[in-house]
């Protein structure tokens, strides 16, 4: 794959952000504008972008303010500083009123890379989708990321959007459609199932042409958004295959796999083999190393699925 | 309609401080001291300064109160019932699993209550994005956010100070209800802070800063005129007030910062508060 053909979701949300046509539409950020992307809206809508300084709480707090009086606020910051740093300003002035700010969490997961484990966000979306009324998504490419951008601004709530700054391959069309509350099955494999989240979807879907060639069809299933959860996707996905996994650039605690756990105990029990960075922090290092190190690249993917489908024969 | 006698909002303030304990003693719950000392500011707000419409809680040009205190609810819902946002009845209900008058304030199910707060040092964040918006849209609704002295200790309002003076916010206005209590004791021996080392900060963070007795309609009244007058930065009111004002034995002390009267406290302030209502009535 050509470097050319790589694009983070960060890049992807700030270009579709300077894009939207509603002038309801205004952007804060904490001092990361270019890091964030926000820049690109900054410099076409000067009038309607606010730059909050380095701090986040105070722009999660004026976000409110300015959804109650009729706007439609994207504050950005690095995920690990607006979901952190601010859990209680979105819990309060966010989530619990139901108002409609667009949270945008840049940098998140190990992929992150050199700037090491206060930079790389691993519970983010436990946080999130755990408070009421707030949906959370996750795109995996640059299509699906554009397109949820799109979305969320339709939305009349709150919504966390997790973004990555390590660049992946595209995975969609521009035909596809994507839809809160939806997940997207790539190939009709029998044998197992792999739910994945962000940017780790492009490593399971190289592990499943790996997988293929040694004989083992396995569905991708691309959980972009992770609340509302697909649930009708993962119960068919339990009941048409054998093995289920789930891969995130995220704590296993609380994360995706939780989630679809949920799912599963509630309408179809059955063995959930859950692959993300097991209770721990993250660490300074290449991106791709990281994925290796912490065991949820492509590799590791094919040798956890190998491994049960061993225990399985 | 805008009241602009004195004695005739020294009578509403008095009406509000009675249904403000009311309603801590049918809930057996809920902060007196500290809601008590905010009644003639809320009574000046509503009945005078602000322009807003109890018929029409969702008016867009309406200006915007935030209780950054938000522990002070029950004073905040006495005020609306009396300036008929809902039935007064409902403040019976306070803090009751049945009611909608919730422990602390609740915009999505309260008429009136313009932001949910509770969690301190969050309001005058929220109070700036309303300001913003209410310039940006050239509106011109004026915003005031009630802020506890105690919940300066936040970082976060120091962060949004910064905000509203970066922005030059002139329609928005800081009241800090100075009352030198809060739970554990005295604001300056807590944090070190005093109406003198809050006027300051404000001032050196870019507010013009009026000092008040917060307890004085009249005072109020001028000095939310003069902010109104102020253009090019925001205006912050320090209004020292005593907490529980009103009632004798609640006044400046701190035990009654979130405590619940019982039969015979009730009726004592009760009858004291009646009494200085008679009082108003004599001298005018």
């Amino acid at each position: 794959m050509d470097d050319e053909e790589l694009i983070a979701t960060r890049e992807s949300f700030g270009k579709a952000l300077a894009d939207i046509d509603d002038e309801r539409v205004v952007v804060l950020d904490a001092d990361l504008d270019t890091s964030t992307k926000t820049k690109y809206f900054a410099e076409k809508h000067p009038d309607r972008f606010f730059e909050m300084g380095i701090s986040e709480s105070d722009m999660v707090g004026t976000a409110a303010g300015l959804a109650s009086s009729g706007k439609i606020p994207f504050a950005s910051s690095f995920a690990s500083f607006i979901t952190g740093r601010c859990y209680d300003q979105i819990r309060c002035s966010i989530a619990y009123p139901n108002l409609n700010v667009k949270l945008i969490g840049t940098h998140s997961g190990i992929t992150v890379g050199e700037d090491g484990a206060t930079h790389q966000m691993l519970e983010d979306i436990s946080m999130m989708r755990t408070l009421p009324n707030m949906i959370v998504l996750c795109p995996s490419d640059d299509i699906s990321c554009k397109k949820l951008v799109q979305e969320a601004t339709k939305f009349n709530g709150p919504i966390y959007i997790r973004l990555s700054r390590y660049k992946t391959p595209l995975i969609y069309d521009e035909e596809d459609e994507f839809e809160i509350g939806k997940g997207y099955q790539i190939g009709e494999g029998k044998d197992g199932t792999i739910f994945a989240t962000g940017d780790v979807v492009s490593e399971c879907l190289e592990a499943q042409d790996v997988l293929k060639e040694m004989g083992i069809d396995v569905r991708v299933c691309d959980m972009y958004s992770i609340k509302p959860i697909d649930k009708e996707l993962i119960i068919k996905s339990a009941k048409e295959t054998n093995m289920l996994f789930s891969v995130e650039d995220h704590s296993i605690v609380g994360g995706l796999g939780s989630a679809i756990a949920e799912v599963l105990t509630t309408n179809c029990p059955k063995k959930l083999t859950r692959i993300g960075i097991n209770d721990t922090f993250g660490k300074s290092g290449r991106p791709e190393d990281l994925l290796k190190y912490f065991g949820i690249d492509q590799e590791a993917i094919v040798e956890k699925v190998m491994e049960e489908k061993q225990k399985q024969n | 309609m805008k009241i602009t006698k004195t004695f005739a909002l020294e009578k509403i303030a008095n009406k509000i401080r009675m249904d403000t304990l009311q309603e801590i003693y049918y809930a057996k719950s809920g902060h007196p001291g500290s809601s008590l000392s905010c009644v003639d500011i809320l009574t000046v707000l509503y009945f005078n300064e602000m322009n807003i419409d109890s018929q029409k809680p969702n008016d867009e040009n309406r200006d915007r109160f935030v209780l950054s205190k938000g522990h002070a609810s029950a004073a905040l819902y006495a005020t609306l019932a009396e300036a008929g946002y809902f039935p007064k009845e409902e403040l019976n209900t306070f803090r009751n699993i049945s009611s909608y008058l919730q422990g602390h304030p609740d915009m999505k199910n309260t008429p009136g209550v313009d932001m949910s707060t509770g969690s301190l040092g969050q309001g005058l964040s929220v109070a700036n994005g309303m300001a913003l918006a209410s310039k940006m849209d050239q509106k011109g609704y004026r915003v005031y956010c009630l802020i506890g002295d105690g919940e300066l200790e936040e970082g976060q309002i120091w962060e949004a100070a910064m905000t509203s003076s970066k922005y030059s916010l002139d329609n928005l206005c800081a009241i800090i209800d100075c009352n030198n209590l809060q739970l554990t004791g005295n604001t300056n021996d807590v944090k070190g802070l005093n109406a003198d080392s809050i006027e300051s900060k404000f001032k050196s963070f870019g507010f013009n800063t009026l000092r008040i007795d917060g307890n004085n309609i009249d005072s109020i009244i001028d000095a939310l005129s003069k902010a109104e007058q102020t253009k090019g930065m925001p205006t912050c009111i320090v209004a020292k007030t005593i907490k529980g004002k009103g009632v004798s034995f609640m006044e400046n002390k701190v035990e009654w910062h979130g405590k619940a009267p019982n039969d015979a406290e009730f009726k004592k302030a009760i009858d004291e508060l009646l009494k200085q209502g008679k009082e108003i009535d004599v001298q005018n």
